[in-house]
C-alpha cells in the first residue's frame, strides 16, 4: 500500500495451529493453521462450506475444535469460551445476524460496553454516582461510534426493524464499542448491494486505519476481499489451499482450481 | 429524552407525581368503604409487585418460569418465623430479609435455566412451586407446629407503631411498591437490563460481548424471587391476614404469568395494568352479573364466563399486540397525539376557505 499506515503491521496476534473440527463423521475443518498479525486486515475465503464459518467460531470458542490450539497475544488458550475470549480483547459478529431484535440501535451499541462497565445490579438499582459516571463514559463512546458509522438518525430505533444492511453496520459497531484489538467479522458483506458493500469497505478499513483494530473477515466476493485486505487465507473442503497476499493468492494453481472448477 | 433525576426522565417524574397525588392524598380521601383497600387495592399492590418480578425473569430476561407463588410462599413463611423468632429485625428488616430467603431460593431454583430453555425450563421451575409449598407442609418448624393448618399472621407494627386499619396497610402497601418499583426502573435502564435483554434477544452474541449467562440469569432469578418474597410476605400480611400453604398454589402462579403477559412482556407499567385487570375484571364482571341481570345468571357460571374471556384475550393478545396492554396503551396515546394537530390543521385549513 503506498499510503503510510498510522498503525504498522506488527507481529502475530492470533495463531491457528493445526485445527481439526469434525461433527459427528463430518469434517469441517483438517488441520488448520494460519496466523494474523497485529493491525493488519486478514480475510479468510473459500466457496461455500469450506469451513470459514466454523473457522471463527472455534477461534471464538463457541466450537471446541478436537484437535489443535489457538494462541491470542502470545498466550496458548486451552478453554477458549466466547466470554473469555471477549475478556481477552477479541470481539466478532455473526454470519446470520445476531442483535438484541427488541432493543433500540444505541442499547445494542451499549451492551458492547459491558466489559467496561464495572459497577453490579445494586449500585444500579440506587443509581450511586459511579454508576452514573460509568454510563455517561459509556453512553458517549457509543456515540462517537454511531456518528463514525453514519447512523445516528436510526439510533432509537428498535434494530429488528431496520433494513439487512442496517443491521450488519450495526452488529459492527456493536464489535466495535468493545474497544477489541481484535474484530472477526462474519461475511459482513452477505447479502448486500454494490453501494452498500462500497460502504461497508470504507468502514472496515477506516477502523483499522484510524483505530489500529486487527480485522479477520470471512467473505464470498472475491472482488471485495482482494482490494481491501493484507492477506488471505483461502480454505477449501477444510484446508488451506493458499495463503499470502492478494496477487499471490489470485496466482495460485489450487485457488483458480478451487473457484473456477478444473478440468479433469 | 434525557433523564432529568435518576434513570427517570421529566415524563416519568410526572407520571410519578401524579401517581402519587392519585394513591396518598385522592384515593384515602375519596374511598372510605373498607372492601376497597381490602379486595382491590391491597392485593393490587402485592400482585403487582409480584408481577414485577415475574416480568423480570420472563419479560426482561427471556426465561420462561413458572413458581412465582412458590417464592411469594417462602417469603411470606420466612416472614411469620423472623418476626416470631428474631422479633429484632423489625417489620422493614424483616421483610428484607424474607425477600433474600425466597431470593435464595431462586438462586437455587433458577440453576436449571443454565441447560434448559423453554418450555422444558417452565417445568423445571414448576419444582419450585411444588418442593417450597411441599416443604412448608412436610415440617412443622415452619408454621410454628400449629396443627388447624391456618396460622393467624401477626400484627404489622413499624417503629413502635401498629398498622392494622386497612388504610394503614394499604400505605405499608404503597410504599413498599413504590420504592421496590423505582429500584427496578433503574436496573431495567441500566447495564443491568441490558445484559438481561440482551439474553433474551441472542444469548450467544451476548456472550460473546463478555455477558456472562450464569450470572446474568442467576442474577434475574434471584431479584424475581426477592420481588416475589416480598410480594408474598406482603400479601400474606396485609391482605390475606393468615399463612397458609394453600394460597400460594400453582393457579397463583399462572395468575401471576397472566398479569405479567396480558400487562405486557418487559415493561414495569405493564405488571400494574395486567394486575389491575385481572383484579378487577371479575368484580365488574360480578356487577354486571348483579346490576343487568339481576342475579338470573348463577354465580358460578360467571366464574366460568371469566375463565373464557381470560383465555380468549390471552390467545387474542398473543396473535394482534405480544406486548400485551402497556404497547396497546402507548398505541392509543400516540394515535390521540397525532390525532389532536391534524384536527387543529383541518380546523385552520376550513378556516382560510370561508
Amino acid at each position: 500500500m503506498a499510503i503510510e499506515r498510522k498503525f504498522k503491521i506488527g507481529k502475530p496476534i492470533l495463531e491457528v495451529k493445526n485445527i481439526s473440527l469434525s461433527f459427528g463423521g463430518v469434517k469441517a475443518i483438517t488441520d488448520t493453521s494460519f496466523d494474523v498479525l497485529e493491525h493488519e486486515v486478514r480475510a479468510i475465503i473459500g466457496p461455500n462450506g469450506a469451513g470459514k464459518s466454523s473457522m471463527l467460531n472455534c477461534i471464538n470458542g463457541i466450537y471446541k475444535p478436537q484437535q489443535g490450539t489457538v494462541s491470542f497475544k502470545g498466550k496458548e488458550i486451552p478453554n477458549i469460551t466466547p466470554n473469555l475470549m471477549a475478556q481477552m480483547g477479541l470481539s466478532r459478529t455473526f454470519q446470520n445476524l445476531a442483535l438484541f431484535k427488541r432493543m433500540s440501535v444505541l442499547d445494542n451499541i451499549l451492551v458492547g460496553r459491558k466489559l467496561h462497565t464495572k459497577t453490579n445490579f445494586l449500585e444500579v438499582a440506587f443509581q450511586l454516582p459511579k454508576v452514573k459516571k460509568e454510563e455517561k463514559i459509556n453512553r458517549e463512546r457509543s456515540e462517537e461510534i454511531i456518528s463514525f458509522l453514519e447512523i445516528e438518525d436510526i439510533k432509537d430505533t428498535p434494530v429488528g426493524k431496520l433494513p439487512y444492511g442496517l443491521q450488519k453496520k450495526v452488529e459492527l459497531g456493536r464489535a466495535l464499542a468493545t474497544d477489541s484489538s481484535v474484530i472477526l467479522l462474519d461475511e459482513p458483506m452477505a447479502g448486500m448491494n454494490v453501494e452498500e458493500k462500497r460502504d461497508m469497505c470504507r468502514f472496515i478499513l477506516k477502523v483499522n486505519d484510524e483505530l489500529g483494530t486487527t480485522m479477520v473477515l470471512i467473505e464470498h466476493d472475491m472482488g471485495v476481499v482482494m482490494d481491501i485486505s493484507d492477506r488471505v487465507v483461502v480454505l477449501d473442503y477444510g484446508k488451506v489451499i493458499g495463503d499470502g497476499t492478494p496477487d499471490e493468492v489470485r496466482s495460485n494453481q489450487k485457488v483458480i482450481d478451487a473457484y473456477l472448477g478444473v478440468e479433469h | 429524552m434525557k433523564p432529568v433525576f435518576m434513570t427517570y426522565t421529566k415524563k416519568d417524574l410526572i407520571n410519578l407525581a401524579v401517581c402519587m397525588v392519585l394513591s396518598v392524598l385522592v384515593i384515602p380521601t375519596f374511598i372510605t368503604t373498607e372492601y376497597w383497600y381490602t379486595s382491590i387495592l391491597i392485593p393490587w399492590l402485592c400482585l403487582a409487585l409480584a408481577t414485577i418480578g415475574q416480568q423480570i425473569v420472563m419479560g426482561y430476561t427471556g426465561q420462561l418460569a413458572l413458581g412465582a407463588a412458590g417464592f411469594m410462599a417462602a417469603g411470606a413463611f420466612a416472614m411469620f418465623n423472623l418476626i416470631l423468632r428474631v422479633p429484632d429485625l423489625g417489620f422493614v428488616g424483616s421483610l428484607i430479609v424474607s425477600g433474600l430467603i425466597a431470593a435464595a431460593f431462586g438462586i437455587l431454583f433458577g440453576l436449571p435455566s443454565l441447560k434448559v430453555r423453554g418450555i422444558y425450563l417452565m417445568v423445571a421451575t414448576l419444582a419450585s412451586q411444588f418442593f417450597i409449598i411441599w416443604m412448608i407442609d412436610k415440617f412443622g418448624w415452619f408454621k410454628n407446629y400449629d396443627s388447624s393448618g391456618i396460622i393467624t399472621a401477626q400484627d404489622i407494627v413499624i417503629l413502635g407503631k401498629p398498622f392494622t386499619t386497612p388504610l394503614a396497610m394499604y400505605f405499608v402497601c404503597l410504599a413498599v411498591t413504590t420504592v421496590l418499583t423505582l429500584l427496578a426502573m433503574n436496573m431495567a435502564r441500566g447495564s443491568t437490563g441490558r445484559n438481561w435483554m440482551a439474553v433474551r434477544d441472542m444469548d450467544i452474541a451476548a456472550e460473546s460481548m463478555g455477558v456472562s449467562l450464569l450470572r446474568t440469569k442467576v442474577q434475574a432469578f434471584a431479584i424475581s424471587a426477592f420481588y416475589c418474597g416480598v410480594a408474598g410476605a406482603l400479601f400474606a400480611f396485609c391482605y390475606l391476614k393468615s399463612l397458609e400453604p394453600v394460597a400460594f398454589d400453582i393457579k397463583l402462579s399462572f395468575k401471576i404469568l397472566f398479569m405479567c403477559i396480558l400487562g405486557g412482556l418487559g415493561t414495569i407499567n405493564g405488571a400494574f395494568i395486567g394486575a389491575a385487570f385481572i383484579l378487577l375484571f371479575p368484580v365488574l364482571l360480578n356487577a354486571i352479573g348483579n346490576n343487568v341481570f339481576h342475579g338470573a345468571i348463577d354465580a358460578t357460571i360467571i366464574s366460568s364466563i371469566e375463565q373464557v374471556i381470560f383465555g380468549g384475550l390471552m390467545i387474542i393478545f398473543m396473535i394482534y399486540e405480544p406486548l400485551g396492554m402497556a404497547k396497546l396503551w402507548e398505541n392509543i396515546k400516540q394515535k390521540w397525539k397525532t390525532k389532536i394537530p391534524s384536527s387543529t390543521n383541518l380546523k385552520s385549513s376550513l378556516g382560510k376557505k370561508t
